[in-house]
């Protein structure tokens, strides 16, 4: 199906310190970044912190105040929009009202004197699953339709890049969930690097191969999903992608491949590896709720454990989320799965405890 | 009562529509009118007279083509400059823009009496001969902001990233203008055209500043003729001048809500 | 991987591309031009001929002559203030004949929604001295109108208010303001209809879940938001009709005679054009000087 769309990438996207500065603010604040060909890449980040700016600076919509784009071995830092072999999914979808669908999809094809032009546009709707919507105007198609149009018109040219700008933000939960998957084959479809501009961390997790996360101009940090869960390098990350309990920790010794520290007066265990290089001070213990259990006070197999007093309890099905206590006052998240273990009582005093692979280290920011 | 209160809004809004119309039916019925004198005031007895001899009023067709050419020539022109201008206000940012608004804004503030009474100043000063090119002229000018002002307000309605859509898709400034900007924009021009029209049309104060002696317009010959008794056959050009509009606007109002309901 | 070196700074490249700086001048220049030979200049020329002392036969010359003001004032002010009174109530009536069209037409027209506009809008494009001549039919002495008038008091009531001189209703100052009411209607009717389709009828419902009867409705929630078609509206009747003379002469008598034609017969008549352009820039500033205290006031900047 929709061969005609077929085509790998070859060509490798280069930002090379990419500043883009406004009179009174600085969007983007030096990004260098390679995104490998055919890769699904998602530029993650609250709103203002560059990443439309970058995104557009991509499509050649923004000009950069200074540095360089390179896709393959070509430099297109000075071409313009229209001479980029890069196309977008707007996030306004940008359909154009006057015209009808296959003319919206095949706008692109013909600008580029391609002579099937219609059976081009024809399989790039089909891959879209809209072909019979064809003749109608944007306005007649759903939100989600005018989104998978937007996508067609984009992907059937065929371009080294695809850029998605917040593409699923105005549709609902349900059909955003769809979406993804929909996005997520399509692209293993067509094989086009797909870059992708969110600020739902959830949706960059699911789709892309490499997530960057962005913070006021400049990119924190950049990995598999997995890695920026995992091992989050900045407290910003770490409480962007998900919820992260953080502990100031002083590090007392290092033998090997543990490490003794201390927390609140708490003697707690860290592995080696996950000390950040040559900072010993401001280092702060990471660790998700659901990797946090709920432990009998008399439990010794656990290292790491610390106990305080339930202040709320939140059931939610598959799992229990609870509020807890410390000594110095701090609350700390525990989700404990629905899986039949017994459940704590609220002003219960609990023993929390947990494996010191699972808990990450970040220095100051 | 409760009824009386609920549909009060639909009863007043009737009532003004007649007072809108009550004249052009006067004009329409009056055209029909064989006046017992001079005047076209009391009716007397039926007749098409009129519409049968339509320029039968000694130079009342010459005025009424003199006005079409004036108006359809002063709205060509004040249209490719407004919707010039209008985009220029509307999409670039550039120093001395607000007062650029402010100086389109002004010819709308400035009564009709004074805007003629200062060009003839001027056409006096400069030993300009009034006429067609001085009536072409004034008639430019005031047309000209309400030209701008309508296309603003539409080209200001249009998503800027459809353009950037179709510079996305391949397309050159300039493709992307003719092919996205242009159609989209294109129903605020033709109404900034026919407002133009009509207002060139309808003028006769500033007209009268500056046509001179012997160049006579439509509404000055009808000013003209009103002092002595309007002949009958202004009713008749004033009928299918209404009955022609009516269904102008009717027609171009159809297709836009047919569409609207297509597309819904 | 790379990532930001903080402190490192590139050398920052100036403008990568121009792109469209002169475009909006070139776009721009055409109409500029227009309207500052055609208008600006003719305004200045208008300001230095009302202080030129001379007459049309020796010619007249530049004399700093303010007694030129003076005179237009000390023998036209009735003039002036009846053009601003005229044209104010005129204001008003639209208004008050406006809003209720413009509602029914966004809001309870149903289906007939383009049919009114069109009824709206059609009689523009006639001929308005046409249309003026046909309030003269309508108001005559032995009319439908002044009958039902006389027969119901009404034409009492406006005696008795300064409105008509006599029993009948042409030449009166009523059947000018009525013209002018009828003329400029149109032009409040229709930004009022757009700031009114625009308006969320569920405004009202919220507004009446929160304990407000129709009136507080209407004065907190409706009027507020209309506010920007009430404003050009209003500024797109008043400033027309208070320049205008067609109706004062069509429809009005001597003692109903407005600055406007004043301007009209002294540049037109009597050739004393120093006198004639006082009298319009004194119109012209007063025009300007009342419509930016009333568009500050209104606190709406955005103008039409």
């Amino acid at each position: 199906m929709a061969a005609g769309v077929q085509r790998r990438a070859t060509g490798e996207l280069r930002l090379v310190e990419l500043f883009r500065e406004y009179e009174d603010f600085v969007a983007v604040n030096g990004i260098d970044l390679d995104v490998p060909p055919g890769s699904f890449f998602a530029l993650l980040g609250p709103s203002g912190c560059g990443k439309t700016t970058t995104l557009r600076m991509i499509a050649g919509l923004e000009e950069p105040t200074s540095g360089r784009i390179l896709l393959g071995t070509e430099d297109i830092t000075n071409t313009r929009a229209h001479q980029r072999r890069v196309n977008t999914v707007f996030q306004s979808y940008a359909l154009f009202p006057h015209l009808n669908i296959i003319d919206n999809v095949g706008f692109g094809l013909r600008q580029l004197k391609v002579a099937n032009w219609k059976t081009k546009a024809m399989e790039a709707l089909e891959l879209v699953k809209l072909a019979d919507r064809a003749k109608q105007k944007p306005r007649q198609l759903s939100g989600g339709m005018q989104q998978r149009v937007a996508l067609a018109r984009a992907i059937v040219n065929e371009p080294e890049i695809l850029l998605l700008d917040e593409p699923l933000g105005a549709l609902d939960l349900k059909l955003r969930r769809e979406m993804q998957i929909e996005l997520k084959r399509i692209q293993q479809e067509v094989g086009i690097t797909f870059i992708h501009v969110t600020h739902d961390q959830e949706e960059a997790m699911t789709m892309a191969d490499t997530v960057a996360v962005m913070r006021s101009g400049s990119i924190e940090q950049l990995g598999t999903p997995a890695d920026l869960y995992d091992k989050p390098a900045t407290a910003f990350v770490a409480n962007f992608l998900g919820q992260s309990n953080l502990l100031p920790i002083e590090v007392t010794s290092v033998s090997g491949a543990v490490a003794k520290v201390v927390s609140h007066g708490s003697e707690l265990t860290v592995e080696s590896a996950s000390l950040p290089d040559g900072q010993t001070a401001g280092l702060r213990l990471g660790i998700r709720p659901e990797k946090l259990r709920l432990v009998s006070a008399t439990d010794s197999v656990w290292t790491n454990r610390l106990s305080g007093e339930v202040t709320d309890v939140s059931f939610t099905g598959v799992a229990t989320t609870y509020l807890i206590r410390m000594a110095w006052g701090q609350e700390i998240t525990v989700t404990q799965p629905n899986d039949g273990t017994a459940r704590a009582t609220l002003g219960e005093q609990v023993t929390i405890a947990w494996d010191p692979h699972h808990a990450f280290v970040i220095g100051a920011d | 009562m409760n009824w009386l209160r609920k549909n009060l809004v639909v009863i007043i809004g009737l009532l003004v529509i007649a007072y809108i119309l009550l004249p052009n039916i006067v004009v329409v019925i009056f055209s029909f009118n064989k006046p017992a004198g001079r005047f076209n005031y009391q009716w007397n007895q039926f007749s098409l007279d009129a519409w049968l001899d339509p320029c039968g009023s000694p130079g009342m067709c010459e005025a009424l083509g003199l006005s079409l050419w004036i108006g359809v020539v002063a709205a060509l022109i004040s249209t490719v400059m407004g919707t010039m201008a209008a985009f220029a206000l509307s999409r670039y940012k550039f120093p001395g823009r607000s007062a650029t608004n402010l100086l389109v804004f002004f010819p709308m503030a400035t009564p009709e009496v004074v805007m003629g009474s200062s060009l003839l100043t001027l056409f006096v000063a400069m030993g300009l001969q009034s006429g067609q090119v001085t009536i072409l002229i004034a008639h430019i000018l005031f047309t000209l902001s309400f030209v701008v002002t309508t296309v603003k307000a539409r080209v200001a309605s249009l998503d800027p990233a459809l353009e950037q859509a179709a510079a996305d898709l391949y397309a050159t400034p300039a493709q992307a203008f003719w092919k996205v900007t242009f159609p989209l924009v294109a129903p605020g021009i033709a109404a900034g055209a026919l407002l133009a029209f009509a207002l060139s049309f309808d003028d006769y104060i500033v007209t009268n500043f500056n046509a001179g002696a012997t160049t006579i317009t439509f509404p000055m010959f009808v000013w003209g003729a009103a002092q002595r008794g309007a002949p009958v056959q202004v009713n008749v050009i004033g009928t299918v001048m209404f009955v022609g509009a009516v269904a102008i606007v009717g027609i171009a109002q159809a297709i836009g809500s047919r569409k609207r309901k297509v597309d819904a | 991987m790379a990532l930001v070196v903080p402190g490192v700074r590139p050398v920052r490249r100036r403008a990568v591309r121009r792109r469209g700086t002169f475009t909006p001048l070139i776009l721009l220049a055409p109409a500029m031009l227009w309207l500052t030979v055609f208008f600006v200049v003719p305004t200045f020329s208008l300001a230095s001929q009302s202080l030129q002392t001379g007459d049309i036969d020796n010619g007249f010359v530049f004399a700093w002559e303010f007694q030129n003001y003076a005179s237009a004032l000390g023998r036209y002010w009735p003039q002036f203030l009846r053009s601003l009174l005229y044209a104010g109530t005129a204001t008003v009536i639209t208004l008050l004949l406006g809003f209720p069209l413009a509602w029914f037409m966004a809001h309870r027209s149903g289906k007939f929604k383009t049919m009114l506009l069109v009824l709206v809008i059609a009689p523009f494009f006639t001929n308005f001295l046409i249309r003026t001549l046909a309030w003269q039919v309508i108001l005559t002495d032995q009319g439908w109108v002044s009958n039902v008038f006389r027969a119901t008091g009404i034409t009492g009531v406006l005696h008795w208010l300064g409105m008509v001189p006599n029993d009948s209703l042409m030449g009166s100052p009523f059947a000018v303001i009525a013209g002018l009411a009828y003329n400029f209607l149109p032009f409040m009717v229709l930004p009022l209809y757009t700031s009114l389709e625009r308006l969320d009828l569920r405004f009202l419902d919220a507004a009446g879940d929160l304990y407000a009867n129709g009136w507080q409705t209407f004065w907190k929630v409706i009027w507020p938001l209309s506010l920007p078609g009430v404003v050009s509206g209003t500024l797109l009747t008043f400033i027309p009709a208070a320049g205008d003379y067609i109706n004062s002469k069509l429809l009005g008598n001597t003692q109903t005679v407005m600055i406007g034609q004043v301007i009209d017969s002294q540049f037109l008549r009597v050739l004393d054009y120093p006198l004639a352009a006082a009298l319009s820039f004194i119109l012209m500033a007063t025009i300007i000087f009342m419509v930016s205290l009333y568009v500050r006031a209104a606190g709406t900047e955005e103008l039409v």
